[in-house]
């Protein structure tokens, strides 16, 4: 069982290789070929997880094995693999939601769909005409261009989200977490011949990279100070916390503190915290595969994973009921902020994947604010649940974009086989272009339904109310009234927005054509979406607290019991605590309440109807639309100073006038001096005797100019003054020697 | 330990033998040319291959391996005496694949393929020299005679501005290694000897002796000749702000000439820091370290903002060189400052990788600017755009090799850095913090590269106009990405022989 660790992520690997290498071309057999390998690490993952929630006391015995990997001075750097309850977690549903997307794919790509005549790579497909009658044709989706591509991209990614998972140290999840980071910008840049999307992916490249750089400065702390950087040598062993408690001589923190605040950095990059939010919204750029994987369920979620693992860091010498540490706290402001912040956008956003995108980044602002106040088991379930419902709405979004595109093409009807298709040009994933889909896609519909459920936290039968519950029930017991009161107003907004989301997509009239010809998708695209359904609703049973009304009394609250062991020592004795009930009937107001209100705001919209919210909240709507006009704001503080630095100061400046200047300056001196001393000395005194070298030297220098085209002859004179000059030096040196 | 097969002269000589034979080929047998001298350039690096094969990193017996010496000069007391350890092992594997690779990227070329390939093989002569001299006189004969050629690939197959370019290389390096000729030589007079052995064992104590030299305290001479050597070595590396000669001198020389210029010769001027001025002199290493990391922290973030500052897509890649050896500097430095220490030795294990590393895929990047520039005839990043759909095979081959250099974990610059900044962290803090401010910009230039050329809008001017990698270019460019990969997965097989050496090197 140890071994088999080793193998989780590596077909996935083998995957990409073999499909970059030898499959490309043949679409059917690269998407074979990567399912099985996604399938495969579902197998391995599935028994090594079994064998984890078997296994008595997995927290002090857990699953996995170590090597040597890099010579360091007189020992080795070694790394390893290590399952242990909260990695068990996090591989369930890692396997779970990869699997369901890869499937996923093959539909959403158009397998088994004409080529269209006007796709090219590096483009959305733009569909393909079929001959019906003679100078007729009728259009339909057509296959991506680079089909086999991205099954590759795919599988290379799923191996570093597992390679992140498996690991037993820093290092190695770094290097998933890199790889990912890559994998995220070729996938967000997938239709690299788009503007946007190439943008887009740069954007997230280099947002992440910057948290990233601090994240890399934490490692090479924390493995400076403990000379270690696996889980159990640097963040578990007494001795390595010891020096750790520390102080850092930095703003008053502890090493711990200092390096989980660097670390943590890391993490609101790759979990688009506020301020480095910005990418997640652009990201949307993808094929939307992509955008529930990486950006919903997997890469983002890497981000509060590792937040959890640092938790002994960010926790270190706090009691349970004392003042947070200062990292905790830097935790908390952010979350809370970032919960808020995102959600009061994802109100007025009309794209339907962006919608999403926004909410996904208030969501995991609920986990980090529940790591902030130290609810640890609260936010490795919210991290759970919400990867499987936002998956779901992710895919269910793809789905219902997918359905649209249908509509559009169908609506068209049936076109003269010569010139360009006519018609009605609507986007497709505009939900003010949408409604009434509900009968048009009923499986889209209800997964859809039960996902947006479980994100607004509907009570009792959906995973994100329990989660949720959770987390404010961290806040609310931990008195920290501030940080619980703006968790319950983003709590209200969620539910808000997924209500909203849901009526305009679903209910209601079909606002265009093209919802009108909508159609459900095909089953590849909606088992998965069935699927990640059950787990939307059923995930969140595995933690019903004991101490709830009724429910409790059946719950042995498996989760808490498993992951509750991961909690550091120090902490013990904080598990599920009989609280107030105030947390819980929060939760359920502002979860029917938002629910509420989103429907009957937004059931009766008509084409072309402006959003209802529009002229009640005026200038905050267009300002909160624009995402608070932060993008533009980054743009003039660092965007365009970088590029002022770069391209003006440090190469035209500093390089060519500054350095250059000093070069040349000195050739003309040399130069000017050369021909002072040929006037005075050459020529005036050692005149006749030295014309055999005076004629020598112009001969040189003439013969010099011409194969010159700027001032280096100087250069060259330079040198030959030099050699002079040190020849002198030198004798003079050996004789007095 | 003696060697029973003279591996060293043969691997360094083999390529002077075939250049001279290629003299005497008919200048318009070019196929003659071309594969005479890739076949003859396959050779050492068969042996380095065989040798690596015979080195024993755990050799307790001596340093230095495969050791050969021979009477040359005894007048002033120089011998040819060769030898390696796993530092000049490396390097000299590095060189002896590049120069084959090279050769096989100008198979393209057509104007006097003679000239250009007997001038290669007499480099690959001059820098392996470099790599394997233990005698000071034979290092610095080597290490003019790798200039000359460089000089006339620049000057005569070089781009544009090529006159200025090649001038520019040549005054500055010659310029700069004045100083190292004298400083040897004020060594070579002191000790009676120019044997690099020898040096080690008295000179570096020489501070027990109150004899004054040249009428100056022994610690102002020593500080002078550390000095010249230290400049000498710094135009080479280039460290900041000694650079200016490198983005001129590579954006003019052709392709194979830039992969090597960056492959190797900006190598030249590190291995000398780690041969020479780090072991000779210890106490003025530590004394001016802190200055070095501060150069190297520069080189860092300004070879990243140069980079990121250009158009041109062969200047971008030759800054990108400056940003990157920043790293081996700021390694170098944390060495000579915590020498002793587990800090040091894993700053110049990271160091030595560091300079593997960049060989391999600065080479890369090299080459495929020239081979797009051999299409497109303009290297103009304004010019280019979208241009992955035409070119799949040479956009997939062109995102790794900037991925690599980009420092991608799991491919080898991650794991280069990774030791260098572990190493000089404790010992630098700010300098080594601040410099991530560079590798920050480092990805922003490797972006912008791929995006101007790779990504975005297609420009259709270039329709029917590129054709896609040849299998020949593919066959330069694959062994390059092999160990690229390999280092990055596992990196234990060369880091152990370069991690065993430094171990001796303190």
């Amino acid at each position: 069982m140890d071994i088999l660790v080793w193998f989780i992520p590596l077909p996935p690997l083998l995957a990409f290789f073999a499909i970059v290498l030898y499959s490309n071309p043949r679409k059917a057999l690269s998407h074979s070929i990567a399912i099985g390998g996604a399938l495969l690490s579902w197998l391995m993952g599935m028994i090594v997880f079994i064998a984890a929630i078997t296994r008595p006391d997995l927290r002090a015995h857990p699953i996995g094995s170590v090597i040597n990997w890099l010579p360091v001075a007189n020992g080795w750097f070694q790394i390893g693999v290590r399952i242990d309850p909260l990695s068990a977690v996090v591989l369930f549903f890692v396997v779970w939601t990869v699997l369901g997307i890869f499937l996923y794919s093959v539909g959403y790509q158009n397998f088994g769909q004409p080529a269209g005549e006007h796709d090219h790579p590096g483009l959305p497909p733009e569909g393909a005409a079929i001959r019906v009658r003679k100078g007729l044709t009728h259009h339909v989706m057509s296959i991506e261009p680079l089909y086999s591509r991205f099954f590759a991209l795919i599988s290379l990614f799923a191996f570093a989200m597992l390679l992140l998972v498996v690991s037993d140290n820093l290092l190695t999840l770094y290097i998933g977490w890199e790889i990912m980071g890559f994998c995220s910008y070729a996938l967000i840049g997938f239709w690299y011949g788009k503007k946007s999307a190439r943008d887009a992916a740069i954007k997230a490249f280099l947002t992440t990279r910057v948290g990233d750089m601090f994240l890399f400065i934490g490692l090479i702390a924390l493995y400076v100070q403990t000379g270690s950087l696996s889980y159990a040598g640097s963040l578990e062993s007494s001795a390595a916390l010891a020096k750790l408690a520390a102080p850092a001589g930095f703003l008053g923190l502890t090493w711990a503190g200092l390096i989980g605040i660097l670390i943590f950095i890391g993490v609101v990059g790759k979990s688009a915290q506020f301020p480095l939010h910005v990418w997640l919204p652009d990201a949307m750029e993808g094929p939307t595969p992509v955008s529930a994987m990486i950006h919903a369920a997997t890469m983002v979620s890497a981000g509060v994973y590792l937040a959890i693992r640092i938790f002994p860091l960010v926790t270190l010498g706090w009691q349970q009921g004392a003042p947070i540490t200062a990292a905790m706290t830097v935790m908390a402001a952010i979350g809370t902020f970032t919960a808020l912040f995102a959600a009061s956008i994802a109100v007025t956003q009309n794209d339907i994947k962006r919608v999403l995108a926004y909410s996904t980044i208030s969501q995991l602002g609920f986990m980090i604010a529940a790591l902030g106040v130290g609810a640890y088991v609260a936010a490795v379930f919210h991290l759970m649940t919400h990867a499987f419902f936002k998956g779901l709405l992710f895919l269910g979004s793809g789905s219902v974009i997918h359905g649209m595109e249908h509509g559009a093409m169908h609506a068209q009807g049936d076109q003269p086989a010569e010139g360009h298709p006519t018609g009605e040009h609507v986007d497709p994933q505009d939900m003010f272009n949408m409604g009434g889909l509900k009968d048009r896609m009923p499986i889209t519909f209800w997964t859809f339904l039960a996902g947006g459920m479980a994100l607004s936290g509907l009570p009792l039968v959906t995973a994100g109310f329990w989660s949720k519950d959770e987390i404010l029930a961290g806040a609310f017991n931990g008195n920290h009234l501030l940080i619980f009161i703006v968790l319950a107003i983003s709590a209200l907004l969620t539910a808000f927005y997924t209500m909203r989301q849901i009526t305009l997509t679903f209910l209601g009239q079909p606002r265009t054509e093209a919802a009108r010809h909508a159609q459900e998708n095909t089953r590849t695209m909606t088992i998965p979406l069935i699927v990640l359904a059950v787990f939307a609703v059923a995930a969140g049973w595995v933690g019903i607290p004991r101490s709830f009304p009724g429910l409790g009394a059946i719950s042995s609250n498996p989760l808490e019991s498993f992951v509750g062991t991961m909690i550091p020592a120090w902490l013990e004795g904080h598990a599920d605590v009989a609280g107030s009930s105030i947390p819980l009937l929060t939760s359920l107001l502002v979860s029917l309440l938002g629910l509420y209100v989103g429907y009957m705001v937004y059931r009766k919209v008509d084409a072309g109807a402006e959003d209802p919210l529009r002229r009640p909240l005026g200038a905050w709507y267009a300002w909160a639309q624009n995402r608070y006009g932060i993008d533009a704001l980054y743009h003039t503080l660092f965007v365009r100073p970088a590029v002022w630095l770069s391209e003006v100061f440090t190469y035209q400046i500093l390089d060519k006038k500054i350095i250059d200047g000093i070069l040349e300056g000195i050739a003309r001196g040399t130069l000017g001096l050369g021909s002072l001393m040929r006037r005075f000395i050459d020529v005036a005194l050692v005149n006749r005797a030295g014309d055999l070298t005076g004629s020598g030297v112009r001969g040189l220098g003439g013969e010099m100019r011409k194969a010159q085209t700027g001032k280096v002859q100087q250069y060259m004179l330079l040198a030959v003054l030099l050699t002079v000059l040190v020849g002198a030096v030198l004798f003079f040196i050996l004789v007095r020697a | 330990m003696q060697s029973a097969t003279p591996f060293l002269s043969l691997i360094l000589f083999i390529p002077t033998v075939a250049a001279l034979l290629l003299l005497f080929v008919p200048s318009n047998e070019r196929g003659v040319i071309k594969w005479g001298a890739f076949i003859a350039s396959l050779l050492p690096l068969a042996l380095t291959i065989l040798m690596w094969m015979q080195f024993s990193p755990n050799a307790v017996t001596g340093r230095f391996q495969f050791e050969e010496i021979a009477y040359w000069y005894p007048a002033i007391g120089a011998s040819y005496h060769l030898g390696i350890d796993g530092i000049s092992l490396t390097m000299i594997f590095l060189t002896t694949l590049l120069v084959p690779l090279g050769i096989l990227a100008s198979f393209s070329l057509t104007e006097r393929v003679k000239g250009f390939m007997i001038l290669f093989l007499l480099l690959e002569t001059g820098m392996l020299g470099v790599f394997m001299a233990l005698d000071l006189m034979l290092f610095f004969v080597f290490w003019e005679a790798g200039l000359v050629p460089m000089y006339f690939l620049i000057s005569q197959w070089g781009g544009k501005n090529r006159n200025y370019a090649s001038l520019k290389f040549i005054l500055y390096t010659m310029g700069g290694s004045l100083g190292l000729l004298l400083a040897i030589q004020m060594i070579g007079v002191t000790t009676k000897s120019y044997d690099y052995l020898q040096w080690l064992g008295n000179w570096r104590t020489l501070d027990a002796v109150a004899r004054p030299l040249f009428g100056l305290p022994v610690s102002t001479v020593k500080s002078i000749a550390f000095w010249a050597f230290v400049v000498a070595f710094a135009v080479k590396v280039p460290i900041w702000p000694f650079h200016t000669w490198l983005p001129d001198a590579h954006t003019e020389a052709p392709t194979a000439g830039s992969m090597i210029l960056a492959g190797v010769m900006l190598k030249l001027g590190a291995y000398g820091f780690l041969r020479l001025v780090l072991p000779l002199f210890p106490v003025q290493s530590k004394e001016y370290a802190p200055a070095l990391a501060v150069l190297a922290t520069l080189a860092i973030i300004l070879g990243a903002l140069g980079a990121f500052g250009q158009d041109d897509f062969k200047r971008l890649v030759a800054y990108s060189s400056i940003n990157h050896m920043g790293f081996v500097v700021l390694g170098i430095a944390a060495a000579a400052a915590a020498a002793g220490t587990d800090n040091a030795l894993l700053a110049m294990n990271g160091a030595v990788l560091q300079m593997f590393n960049h060989g391999l895929y600065a080479a890369g990047m090299f080459f495929l600017v020239g081979v797009i520039y051999d299409r497109a005839h303009t290297r103009d990043l304004n010019a280019f755009g979208g241009l992955w759909r035409l070119l799949p095979i040479y956009g997939t081959v062109l995102m790794f090799m900037s991925m690599a250099s980009l420092g991608l974990p799991g491919l080898n610059g991650f794991v280069s850095e990774f030791l260098v900044v572990r190493g000089a962290w404790p010992v630098f803090i700010a300098a080594t913090t601040i410099s991530m401010i560079g590798v920050f910009f480092t990805g922003a230039y490797t972006l912008k590269a791929l995006w101007k050329v790779l990504q975005g809008p297609l420009n259709v001017h270039w329709v029917g106009h590129l054709t896609e990698m040849t299998t020949r270019e593919l066959v330069v460019v694959a062994p390059l990405m092999a160990l690229i990969l390999v280092i990055g997965i596992w990196p234990a097989w060369i880091l152990d022989v370069i991690n065993k050496t430094v171990m001796t090197l303190f």
